[in-house]
Parts: structure tokens; sequence; C-alpha cells
């Protein structure tokens, strides 16, 4: 990324959307729409300090919703370029109401609640498309409960838990417990403030609320206002602690997800919705579970899969020293549902075809390899650069073109071709910049037979 | 040197980082700390050093205060080092008269909650910094030009694709191929999945396309026996029948293939009744007798075991193709393939897979714990879903036998100095972000010859090294940092050759010169790792930047 920022050959447009393209291979006019960031770009520094002191609070789309963040953001902490955002759609100064503490915060004068969309031409010869996949929604499978069980989590989320950067520093705190624990936070807050009413009137009347309750309780107040005043305080006080107590007790039982199971193939090779394999997931559940036990000696993981496709440099390999060393079973089955247990525990029944039996087993969190899908933008993009897309929404190619789309002059690379990993992804890069390379120079070439 | 002190004149630029550092550190307690550090002359705390207004302040110190080195006390050289040499430069500066030390991202960030604890550690870190300064020394980049030229060693679909790629690119390509013929493994194949594209036609439509090319150049039943040089100027002797050429090669792409695992004493082969797929293929290609009614393929024979424990990626997409293939040709023939895992990865792959089953294609799931057993008409295997052992007659037993590594690949890593890992397969310089260079500039890597791959995979790797190699191509010259390895004691060095040994890079060679055997650095393939400095007993070679007096310099100033 800093590689990309850095080189003097190349302009990076972020935050920007291709609006049209015309011409042809060697020589193609592309409009870009910048959209607007209410920061100027070349004032920017990328410090933060803007984001420290803005007062709303989004969910961080970065963290898969796992953390949040401010209305004014970079996408994350080492995005390049560094330039803050404003969003829009949470920004209060730009939903009309009063605040602009980020341009009082900003030294560097970068703020400009004005800016507006700017339109911009480029003449180019070549195009690549990159455009990636999505993440598989894995709410659409009704079995596996996604939204409905707090610890079933998809694989993009665990690698968020299992940042070190990422909203639980690392550490395997499943969502039902956080959940717990943000509550308690938010209780705590209202307990402290309420306790605050509660001093002072323990002060004006020189007597601990409790001691105060009691004999209100027993009717020696009757008719006092302000005394009723107090102890109506006190009983939506009670209100707010005691559930506290009782979260607070459960929160000392938590502990981090030893118990891991990995279900493969979520959304692909799978009819209801991709057919597919995604090529890439049974090395990344295999991989997450390597780094849970690296962090957590202790955990153990289960994958279960039809085939485990562990088909790159050194990913069998891999695969069996997770086996080996890092406390992962490999298990051939289908998953027929995962359900809820006791202490939010996802339970999984699934069918062993080895054993030719359905098996069912309780962990302490489920990790869903999701499909690769094709973006969901892929289809305005495909019309407006004007390539074809394959039966499934992957940009059309033949194997012995691997990068060329249908339309000379427009290649495409990595998962907007098909799904695939990081090094084929990066292979197919360079292939692509070879293939876009191949035409600068053959339309040089004719540039230079016209002067002739 | 170190005795010349009063010449030396040290600005030290402290950076807030907005709230980054100067949130975390007392930077009033840094500045007041650094003006008393010795050779300084010169200190200034910026908001952002690397903002237009920092960079100008650094500029305006080296001219009115007439410094002579400069300390920049920052986020991260990762990110920031280029920006500030080059406006030392700008200044008139030499750019390596510059230092950096790391208060962030090794300072501030990790100790926010610490401002005593971690304004202490940056003192430590800004007394090394200031120390090591003095003692820097101006150095030049270095230059070299590259010959417009590339080698591609082996003719198979891989070398024929970069040649190509890089030959309509207007680069000349010499195009080595051991045997008679260019095409490799293609002039074996019948069918190529998944498009069922004739492998012979396809191979011999390439080689035309190679032979016509004006700027390919075609050695067959060569051989490269002697590879002198570093990137930009390899010295390369072919030998062909007629004799050894020598020639000027720039960059170098190895695509030297695999070739099909023998399973010579595995499930009873015998080349007849028990083939390999590659067998399988030529029988395909003339015909298949139509007496073949009942077939069994066996998966991963040769692979995924202890001794070759990789799975070699396309076996199960060729076992499919040739399992559709048999029952086109045979329709009342019954195929069944015995596996452990189908690796039908990918959307085209899945989909054959799919196919097959939809055309009768047979699958029994084995354990290699309790493997197929093959016997005169029969193989009996455990089903797991019957739960028994069951027979299977057969009039033909196809075995998929991995890819494994090209005969001669260890003679052709020694000749290059590049490596081959555990399974015999030449090593990439990075697994996930180089996948198709090797950690040597100048020497490029694709298709089968890195790790088995189907021709779409092949195809992709040969464009993309093409692409990699004309980067050195283009630009016609290659700059690097100064910051490389130099024999800076030749009377000390005593030829041994220890670091030749070790260096990654092979950027060392023994040479023997007047004062006799001495070890000689080859600049611009340095990398400046110092392996070779850190090794040396005789203490002769250093790192510029990162000289033993320098370094000696930075640790008393932190035993201060
Ligand atoms: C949970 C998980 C873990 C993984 N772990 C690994 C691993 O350990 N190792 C590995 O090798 N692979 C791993 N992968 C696979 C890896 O993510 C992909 O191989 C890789 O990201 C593909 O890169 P890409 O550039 O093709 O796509 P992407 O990474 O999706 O990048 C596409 C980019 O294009 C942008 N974009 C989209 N549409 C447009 C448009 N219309 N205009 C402009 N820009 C657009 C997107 O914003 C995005 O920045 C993992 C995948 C998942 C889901
Ligand atoms: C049985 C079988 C069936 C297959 N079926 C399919 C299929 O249906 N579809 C598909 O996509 N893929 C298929 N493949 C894979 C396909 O063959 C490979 O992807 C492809 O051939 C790899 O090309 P390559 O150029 O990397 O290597 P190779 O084809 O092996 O070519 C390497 C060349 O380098 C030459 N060479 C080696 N060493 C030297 C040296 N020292 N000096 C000079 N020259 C040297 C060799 O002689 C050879 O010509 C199959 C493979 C096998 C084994
Ligand atoms: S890679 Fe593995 S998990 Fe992903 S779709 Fe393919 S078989 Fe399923
Ligand atoms: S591709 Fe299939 S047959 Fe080949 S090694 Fe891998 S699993 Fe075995």
């Amino acid at each position: 990324m800093l590689d990309v920022g850095r080189h003097p050959n190349l302009e990076l447009l972020a935050y920007s959307e291709v609006e049209k393209v015309e011409g042809e291979a060697g020589n193609f006019k592309v409009t870009v729409r910048r959209k607007t960031r209410y920061v100027e770009e070349d004032r920017c520094t990328g410090c933060g300090a803007c984001a420290e002191k803005c007062p709303t609070a989004v969910p961080d789309a970065f963290n898969e919703g796992l953390g949040a963040r401010s209305a004014i953001y970079s996408y994350f902490a080492q995005g390049i370029p560094s330039t803050h955002t404003i969003d829009p759609d949470h920004c209060r100064q730009l939903n009309g109401k009063k605040c602009g503490i980020c341009a009082k915060t900003c030294q560097a004068e970068a703020i400009n609640f004005e800016q507006e969309d700017r339109i911009i031409e480029l003449n180019v010869g070549a195009i690549i498309i990159a455009a990636g996949y999505d993440i598989f929604d894995p709410s659409l499978i009704p079995e596996y409960r996604y939204r409905e069980i707090a610890n079933v989590v998809t694989a993009i989320e665990f690698e968020r838990l299992l940042s070190a950067s990422g909203p639980t520093e690392g550490h395997m705190d499943r969502p039902s417990d956080r959940a717990v624990l943000a509550e308690i936070a938010a209780l705590e807050k209202k307990a402290k403030k309420s306790q605050k009413a509660l001093d002072k009137l323990e002060k004006k009347f020189d007597e601990p609320s409790a001691a105060f309750y009691g004999k209100y309780q027993a009717g020696e107040y009757e008719g006092d206002e302000d005394r009723k005043k107090w102890a109506d305080k006190y009983a939506s006080h009670l209100k707010i602690v005691e559930p506290l107590e009782e979260l607070k007790k459960k929160a000392k039982r938590f502990t981090v997800a030893k118990r891991l199971a990995f279900i493969q193939c979520v959304g692909s090779r799978d009819f209801r919705f991709y057919p597919f394999c995604s090529g890439y997931c049974c090395m990344h559940s295999i991989k997450e579970a390597v780094i849970a036990q690296e962090h957590a000696p202790e955990t153990t993981s289960t994958i279960f899969g039809m085939d485990i496709r562990a088909i790159g440099k050194g990913f069998e390999e891999y695969k069996i020293r997770g086996g080996n060393n890092s406390n992962i079973t490999y298990v051939r089955g289908r998953i027929a549902e995962i359900t809820e247990g006791p202490n939010n525990n996802p339970v999984v029944t699934y069918e062993n075809t080895r054993e030719r039996k359905v098996e069912s087993r309780e962990f302490d969190m489920v990790v869903l390899a999701t499909a690769c899908a094709p973006t969901k933008g892929i289809g305005t993009l495909a019309k407006t650069v004007g390539v074809e897309l394959d039966k499934y929404n992957f940009i059309k190619t033949s194997s012995l073109s691997p990068v060329d789309t249908t339309t000379p002059g427009i290649f495409v690379c990595g998962c907007a071709e098909s799904p695939m990993d990081v090094p084929e992804s990066v292979a197919q890069a360079s292939s692509a910049a070879q293939r876009a390379a191949e035409i600068a120079f053959q339309s040089e070439l004719e540039k230079e037979k016209a002067v002739a | 040197m170190p005795d010349k002190k009063e010449d030396i004149r040290i600005g030290v630029f402290l950076c807030h980082c907005g709230s980054n550092i100067a949130g975390y550190l007392d930077m009033e307690e840094l500045e007041e700390f650094s003006r008393k550090l010795p050779h300084v002359t010169f200190v200034l705390r910026n908001l952002y050093t690397c903002s237009e207004g920092g960079i100008n302040e650094i500029k305006k110190a080296i001219e009115e205060q007439n410094l002579n080195r400069v300390v920049v006390a920052s986020c991260t050289p990762r990110t920031h080092e280029p920006l500030f040499r080059s406006s030392c430069g700008e200044a008139g500066l030499n750019p390596y008269l510059f230092e950096m030390v790391n208060i962030r991202d090794q300072c501030s960030w990790v100790h926010m909650k610490e401002q005593e604890a971690g304004t202490t550690k940056a003192k430590d870190l800004i007394r090394m910094g200031v120390a090591k300064a003095a003692l820097l020394e101006p150095q030049e980049p270095i230059m070299s030009e590259v010959q417009r030229r590339a080698l591609v060693l082996g003719g198979g679909i891989a070398g024929m694709t970069a040649s190509l790629a890089l030959a309509n690119r207007g680069y000349e390509v010499v195009l080595i191929e051991k045997e008679e013929s260019l095409g490799g493994m293609l002039n074996n194949l019948n069918k190529l999945s998944p498009t069922m594209t004739d492998a012979g036609a396809l191979a011999d439509e390439k080689i035309k396309a190679v032979t016509g090319h004006v700027n390919i150049t075609v050695f067959t039943k060569a051989k490269v026996t002697e590879v002198r040089g570093f990137i930009g100027k390899y010295n390369v002797d072919i030998e062909t029948e007629s004799g050894v050429t020598t020639i000027d090669i720039g960059v170098i792409v190895v695509s030297t293939g695999g070739r099909a695992f023998v399973p010579e004493g595995l499930y009873g082969y015998d080349g007849k009744r028990v083939v390999t797929q590659l067998e399988m293929e030529k029988l395909l290609k003339d015909g298949l007798d139509t007496d073949i009614k009942n077939v069994v393929m066996i998966q991963c024979v040769g692979s995924r075991n202890e001794e070759r424990p990789y799975c070699s990626r396309i076996c199960c997409q060729t076992a499919v193709k040739n399992a559709m293939l048999i029952r086109e040709q045979n329709p009342d023939s019954k195929v069944s393939i015995l596996y452990r895992d189908m690796q039908m990865y990918g959307v085209e792959n899945e989909e054959m897979f799919r196919d097959s089953k939809a055309k009768g294609v047979r699958y029994i799931n084995y354990d290699p714990a309790n493997p197929p057993q093959v016997e005169f008409d029969k193989v009996r295997v455990y089903h797991p879903l019957f739960g028994r052992d069951m027979d299977l007659p057969v009039d033909l037993v196809v075995l998929s036998t991995p890819v494994v590594s090209q005969e001669g690949a260890e003679e052709i890593s020694q000749l290059l100095r590049v490596p081959i890992d555990e399974n015999g397969f030449f090593l990439e310089g990075h697994v996930k972000l180089k996948p198709l260079d090797f950690a040597t500039d100048g020497i490029f890597l694709c298709g089968s010859a890195r790790f088995p791959a189907n021709i779409r995979e092949t195809v992709a790797q040969g464009l993309g090294a093409a692409s990699r190699a004309s980067i050195p191509l283009a630009k016609g010259s290659i700059v690097v940092e100064p910051i490389i390895s130099v024999l800076a004691d030749e009377d000390a060095c005593r030829g041994c050759g220890l670091c030749v040994a070790l260096c990654p890079y092979g950027a060392l060679e023994v040479r023997t010169t007047e004062k006799g055997r001495k070890v000689h650095v080859i600049d611009v393939a340095c990398k400046g790792c110092g392996v070779c400095a850190a090794t040396c007993y005789q203490h002769a070679l250093s790192i510029n930047s990162f000289t033993d007096n320098q370094i000696e310099a930075q640790l008393e100033a932190f035993l201060d």
C-alpha cells in the first residue's frame, strides 16, 4: 500500500468512482467522480486529531461493525491515502446540527464542509479491473442462524477478533460476552449518574439511602413529598444496580472462546447460492485456527468440510502441521444445522460421513467460511466499462488468455476474475500489468509509424 | 571521522505528529535534552515534520545554521525516511548524512500510558541517533546499466508465454530449450481441461508464434553451462550441438517446468494394465481400446505422503477430465475415482467436477490409512457410505501421480544461485507477495518450475513473470541505495568465502587479486542485509551507514 502511495508513476484516486468509459484500446477516455470527503486532500496530514475529538460514534465498517469509529475517520490506521473523510450520513454539521468540532481541531485547516464531488477526465491506454469480491451473507442460510446466535461469526469477523489491532486486541472474546460487557458499561454509566443524585439527597438528609428506604417502605414518612422523591430515585437506582450486579456476576465467569468450530463451504459448492468452490476458504480457516491456538494454547478447533482444499505451495504441509501442532481436527461432513445451547454455546449438528452417523457437538464459537461472492457493484461497473460477465457475475475471461476481458485493452485480475488467494491475485496482477503494457507499447509503435 | 569533532553540526527535528507523539511524550523535555547532546547545534519541534512547512524548516536550517547532519525523531523510517533523505538532498546536504529516530511506532504508541518512562526511552533513542549521526559519512547512489535482453530458460507453455510477452514489448529474448522441440509437457497431452482444447494444437500455435517472432532467438537441444554477472549484466554460456555461444543478458526467467512422477512399485504399476494419468493421455489420444469397460483411478499416488507431503494441485483435475473422456469414448464404461480430497478448487474445476458426476463418473473416498488394494482384475476399497469393503472389477487402473521437480533443477539452482524448496521446486522471493520473483534481483519464475499449475495459471504466471522482468529492462538502468556491504579492510580479508556461502542474494564472490584471494561485493546485487559483515570473523566487511564504529557509538550512547 505504502509503495502505491509513494510511487512517482502512480496516481491514486481513492474514494472515487468510474462514471463513463469511451474510446478503444490504446486510447480510452475515462470519466471519474471524485466523491467529496469534506476534507482537502492536499492539506490533511492524516494526524487523526479530528477523529479523536469528533463526538459522533458510528459502527466501524473496517472492523466488521465489531467496534466504533467517529463520523470523521480514516478507513483504517495504516490506510493509504491517510486523508480523513467525513461520513455525510452521520456527521452532525452536515445533518443540520451545530458542531464543526473537527474543523476547529484541525490545525492544517483541511476541513471544508462546502467541498463538492468533482468530475475528472483521464486519458489512458489500457484499463485493469481489480474490483475484488464481497463476503457472502450467511444469514441467507437459515439453518446456520448467523444473525440469531451471537457466537456464530463469519471468518472475516473472526479475522478482526484475531487481529492485535482489532476490537478485542486479538483476544478471543465471544460476541455474546462482549454484548454483556457493553451492557455492563452502559449500566455503570447510568448507575454512576443516579448515585450522584442520591449522594446529594443523602447529604441533605444525612442518612444512607438504603437505611432510609427501609424506613420509608415501613411507612415512616407518609405524606413527605421530598422524601417520596428520594425513595422513587432510590427505587429506580435499584432497578439499574440489581441487574448490573447480576450481569457482573455472570461476566466473572466469562472466558475466551476455547472450543472453535469452522464450517466450510458456507454459500460455496451449494446449489442454492454459489455452486463454485471459493478456493481460499479452506486455507483461511486453517490459518485462523492456527493463529487462535498461538494466542491461547489450550484452544482446540474442528474444521468441518467436504474436501479440505489445500492446493497451494506449502498448503498441505501447513494443514498437516495444523493438525499435529495446533489442536486442529478435520471432520469430513456436511452441517445440518446450528442451534444455541446453554451459556450461549452454539451446537453443531452434522453428518459424519466417515462414521456414517449424525452427531451434535457444542462449541464456544462457530466460524463460517463464507463464499467469495461477486462484488455488488460489478454489474454496473461492467456495463460502464463495457465488458461481459460470466454466469456467476465474475468478469469473463478464457483459460488461454486468463486476464483478457471480452473487450480489447481492458484486463482483469484477482477475485474480480474468479475466486483466488493472495499469491494468485498478485501473480495475476503482474499478468494484467503485462497485457496493459503490451497495449501501451503497440499504440506507441503505431503513433511512431503515423509520424514517420 | 570521530576526531574532527569541531566540524560536526547536527540539527535535531522533533516531530509532534499531531498528538501521536506529543500526546504521550514530554516534548519540551526532549527539546531541552537534545540541545545538550554533543555536536547538536540546532533543535526544532514541528507539529508535523513531514508537512510542507516542516520540510521547509529542515531545508532552511541546513542553509542558515550550516548543518552538516540532520536527525529527525518521528514516526518510522518505513514510511518517511525517503522523504527526509531527499529533502536533505534538495538543500544540498548529502542524503546519507541523515539519521532517523523512531519515537512514535516504537515509543509513544507502545507507551501511551507511561509518559515518564516513554520520555526516558525517547531520550535514549535520540541520544543514540545523534551519536550515530556524528559518524555518518556521505554516500553516492550506485548506478548500473541494464542489458535490454532477456534469457528464458525452458520452452514449455510458461516459457513461450513469457518470451512472447517480452518480445511483444520490443525486448530481445533468448529462449533456451533442452529438448529437440518447444512445447514441454503439452507435447505429451491429449485434451486440456476445462475447455478441452487440443494440447498439440495449442503447442503448435505457440511454437509458431515464438519461432516467427523477430525479437526471439530460440536455442533447442541447448544447455546453459555458465552464468556470470548480476542483474543487468549477466554473461551466459549456451551449449548446443554446434558449440558454445556466449550472450550478454539483462534478466532471466526460469520456466523449466516439472515432470510426472513414475510410480515404480506402487499399486502394481506396469505401464499396461496399471498406468499413470500421463500414459492415459496417450491412450486417449490414440483412441481407447473399446474393450476397456471398467476403469478405476486412484488419486494421490506418490503425493501427500511422508516422502512427498505436498498436494500436486492438478492431478484431481486431470483425473476428472480423463474420466469424462473415457466415458465419452466408451459410453458403456464404468469409471470410479478413489480419492482423499477432490481438489476441484475454483469456478471452472468445481463445475467440471459436478458435470462429471452428472455424466456418471463415480467417486469413492478412501482413507490413506486403509488404501485401495489393486489385484489382477479388481480393486478392493473400503466404501465409507456402505461401511464395508467393495470389489470393483477393472480392465484398467489409472494412477494419479504428482508433478515433481524437473530433472536438473538443482543444477540450475546452483548456476543461478537461487534456492529450491524441500520438494525440489524453485523457491520464490516471498510466498504471498513476490510469487514470481526470486529474492535475487533480476531472476524471475513461472509455471510448474515453481509449483504444479494448470494451463490457465501457467499462462497467467508466464505473463506475470514477463511483467516483473520487464521493469529493469524498461528502465535500462538500475539505481541502488548505497547502504550496502563494502570490503572496508582488504588486508584483513583471507578470501575464506564464508560470507559468499551465506549471502542470500548472491552478491559476493571471491576473486583472485594481486593481494591474493579477496572477497568482492557486487554492488547492485547487495541488499545491505548485513549477514556477511556479521559473519566475517576478520571484520573485513562493513555495511555503509551501519559500520561497526557507528553501531558501537550507538551502544555506548545507550549505556551512557
Ligand atoms: C476471511 C478471509 C481470510 C482470508 N485470508 C487469506 C489469507 O490468509 N491468505 C490469502 O492468500 N488469502 C486470503 N483471503 C483471500 C484474499 O482476501 C483474496 O485473495 C484477495 O483479497 C483478493 O484480492 P483482490 O485485490 O482481488 O480483491 P479485494 O481485496 O476485494 O480488493 C478489491 C478492491 O477494489 C475496490 N473496488 C470494488 N469495486 C470498485 C469500483 N467499482 N471502483 C473502484 N474500486 C472498487 C474495493 O473497495 C477493494 O478495495 C482471505 C479471504 C477472506 C474472506
Ligand atoms: C498428465 C497431465 C495432464 C495434464 N492435463 C492438463 C489439463 O487438462 N489442463 C491443464 O490446464 N493443465 C494440464 N496439465 C498441466 C500442464 O501440463 C502444465 O500446466 C504445463 O505444462 C506447465 O507448463 P510449463 O511451461 O511450466 O512446464 P513444462 O511444460 O514442463 O515445460 C518446461 C520446459 O522446460 C524445458 N527444460 C527443463 N529444464 C531445462 C533446462 N535446464 N534447460 C532448458 N530447458 C529446460 C523442458 O524440456 C520443457 O520443455 C497436465 C499435466 C499433466 C502431468
Ligand atoms: S475452498 Fe474449501 S471451504 Fe472454500 S468453497 Fe472450496 S472446498 Fe469449500
Ligand atoms: S491434486 Fe488430488 S490427486 Fe493430486 S495430490 Fe492433490 S489431492 Fe492428490
